[in-house]
């Protein structure tokens, strides 16, 4: 008498387990579709590191330090938690854009829509894609900072530094998914990627220290998620910084964009292409 | 209002034969997109096991037809039944016994063949192997090939294996060799034919004739968004009992006057001394002809007897049907 009940449980609790298994098995193929992919590889890995390095030397010839909380920070070194926020966004915002537009363009999202495969395991696998290329290209600006900048690894806020760069992509690849659902076609995604986020890294501590912008700049990058993320890295990454170095106003403001880039992603979402 | 409903299998075109079951059926299908009307009521019915062809110019519903059946438009009116679910309700598991292959889709280019079929074989419950699935496609010599770097026919081959490696039931082919040259659409033709020894039902869209005539079982013809003929290749639209056309010029030192009464009367055209007649039954028109030939001792060099093609047939059904607008 219980085992046809359990028959017809077992099914779902399979199901449940696939469903982690498959978002897995589309990582390892996203990931290294990502690896061959040489635009993808440059602007996510190599881009940041050129970043780094040259406005560690620019800006570095011309002041030494930065004022940031709790004292002051060499340039070089304000710029390894600045520039990561630029590599979080490459991993996730903008190549997230560009390949996803890609997929639905070209017709491999509505040929994977043929199959049994879940929307959310399609979703789950690239999104993982992203968190854990934005883990390694943080990964490579703290040892290129302590390498030649004489930077250093944070470890009591480590925890806080991993568990921004998470947050940071996840947030990111929300807005990412809703940003997609706005473009219409291939062309434009490259534009409207880099027109959207280009004034963002400027005005929010990516490119330029804060304390050096007016206040209205400052107002104005305090309502978008970049400048949150930039300031919750600093934060963390900081020596100077008491504490456990999350900082939960920034990290509560980037998750509500997050759940904004979600909703309008769930709305508007599109597997079908568009352009044609 | 019908008075006498049907019930499953037994709508106006069904074509039951025993010992078949109904894959595809669709009754009364309309798609409206505004004020214009894609589709305008199709009834369709595909049994298990066969290659059905569907054919029809650009713009005359066909991929919005085959789109519906897969799942991917919500229809405006009509029933529709794929492997036994309306598509609109399609489940995973419902998806997991079909194949698509769309008319356009690029491949992974950053994987590999074999690794393009892994990631899709995970996408299903019992998936075929991936090598048996190359072999399908003869593509079991090129695994390692990037994707993006496959010729045109290699990619359709990709999309095939794609869309067989979940071990379907039912297989869309939206149009597969579209853009192909004659050597590569002879491979992908006997591709397809194999695909019946796996007892795979195929729903094969194309605009060409001698594709559906090569491939097909059953062909239903739609043109501006109505379904303008059905049934199997060798008697679409009447083709078998379509009077033939027999064509010869008349010899040197004869008349027309001259020639047997049977073939005399049936004269349908005359384009100086070549003579066109035209014959149901070609052999009344052909025997007298060829015996008067030889008793005066004469020869009917360029003598030619033609049986309307599919696609004089094709064309006919497609010009009648958007006539008004053409003509």
């Amino acid at each position: 008498m219980t085992s046809s009940r359990s028959r017809g449980i077992e099914p779902s609790r399979d199901r449940g387990a696939t469903a982690t298994q498959l978002a897995f098995h589309q990582f390892r193929y996203d990931m290294r579709a990502f690896l061959r992919n040489r635009q993808a590889r440059f602007f996510t890995l190599a881009l940041p590191v050129l970043f780094l390095v040259i406005l560690a030397s620019v800006i570095g010839a011309q002041t030494a330090t930065v004022k940031v909380p709790g004292g002051e920070l060499d340039v070089s070194i304000y710029y390894v938690p600045g520039i990561m926020t630029l590599g979080i966004i490459a991993a996730s915002f903008v190549n997230l854009v560009m390949s996803v537009t890609a997929q639905r363009e070209s017709g491999v999202l509505k040929r994977r829509r043929a199959t049994p495969v879940p929307a959310s395991v399609i979703i789950a696998g690239r999104a993982l894609t992203s968190v854990v290329v934005a883990l390694v290209i943080s990964a490579l600006l703290l040892v290129i900072g302590w390498i030649f900048y004489s930077a250093h690894i944070p470890a009591r806020t480590a925890p806080a530094l991993v568990i921004t760069v998470i947050l940071g992509a996840l947030t990111f690849c929300c807005l990412g998914y809703a940003l997609v659902s706005i473009i219409r076609n291939d062309d434009a995604a490259q534009p409207i990627t880099q027109a959207v986020i280009l004034p963002l890294y400027f005005i929010s501590g990516v490119f330029v220290p804060v304390s050096g912008l007016p206040t209205w700049l400052n107002d104005i990058a305090r309502i978008f998620p970049v400048s949150h993320l930039a300031a919750a890295l600093l934060v963390a990454y900081n020596p100077h910084t008491t504490g456990s170095g999350f900082a939960w106003n920034d990290l509560a403001v980037l998750v509500l964009w997050g759940i904004g880039g979600f909703i309008v992603a769930m709305r508007r979402f599109t597997w079908l292409p568009r352009g044609r | 209002m019908d008075p006498s409903p049907h019930p499953d299998n037994t709508g106006p075109r069904a074509r039951d034969r025993p010992g078949t079951e109904a894959v595809i059926e669709v009754e009364g299908l309309v798609m409206r997109y505004g004020e214009l009307e894609a589709v305008g009521g199709i009834d369709l019915h595909v049994n298990r096991g066969e290659v059905f062809g569907f054919l029809g110019p650009n713009g005359a519903g066909k991929t919005t037809t085959v789109e519906i059946l897969e799942g991917y438009r919500r229809r405006t009116a009509g029933r529709v039944t794929v492997l036994g679910d309306d598509p609109e309700r399609g489940t995973a598991r419902w998806r997991g016994r079909l194949g698509v292959v769309l008319q356009e889709s690029a491949p992974e280019q950053y994987l590999t063949v074999a690794e393009c079929v892994r990631l899709y074989a995970g996408y299903y419950p019992a998936p075929r192997g991936v090598d048996e699935t190359l072999e399908l496609v003869g593509l079991a010599d090129r695994p390692d090939v990037l994707a993006g770097r496959l010729s045109g026919g290699q990619r359709r081959r990709l999309d095939v294996a794609l869309a067989l490696v979940g071990d379907p039931e039912l297989l869309f082919l939206d149009e597969p060799t579209t853009g192909f040259d004659p050597s590569a659409r002879r491979a992908a033709w006997d591709m397809i034919a194999g695909l019946r020894g796996l007892g795979v039902t195929v729903f094969l869209t194309t605009h060409y004739m001698d594709e559906a005539e090569h491939l097909a079982d059953h062909v239903a013809v739609i043109a501006g968004g109505h379904i303008v003929a059905e049934g199997p290749p060798a008697t679409l639209g009447g083709r078998n009992v379509a009077p033939a056309e027999i064509r010869f010029t008349l010899p040197t030192g004869t008349a027309i006057a001259d020639l047997p009464e049977a073939v005399r009367s049936t004269i349908a055209g005359q384009d100086g001394d070549r003579l066109l007649v035209t014959a149901v039954s070609p052999i009344a028109v052909l025997a007298p002809l060829t015996a008067w030939a030889a008793a005066r001792g004469v020869d009917l060099a360029d003598l030619e007897v033609r049986r309307p093609t599919l696609e004089d047939i094709y064309l006919e059904l497609t010009r009648s049907a958007t006539g008004t607008a053409t003509s």
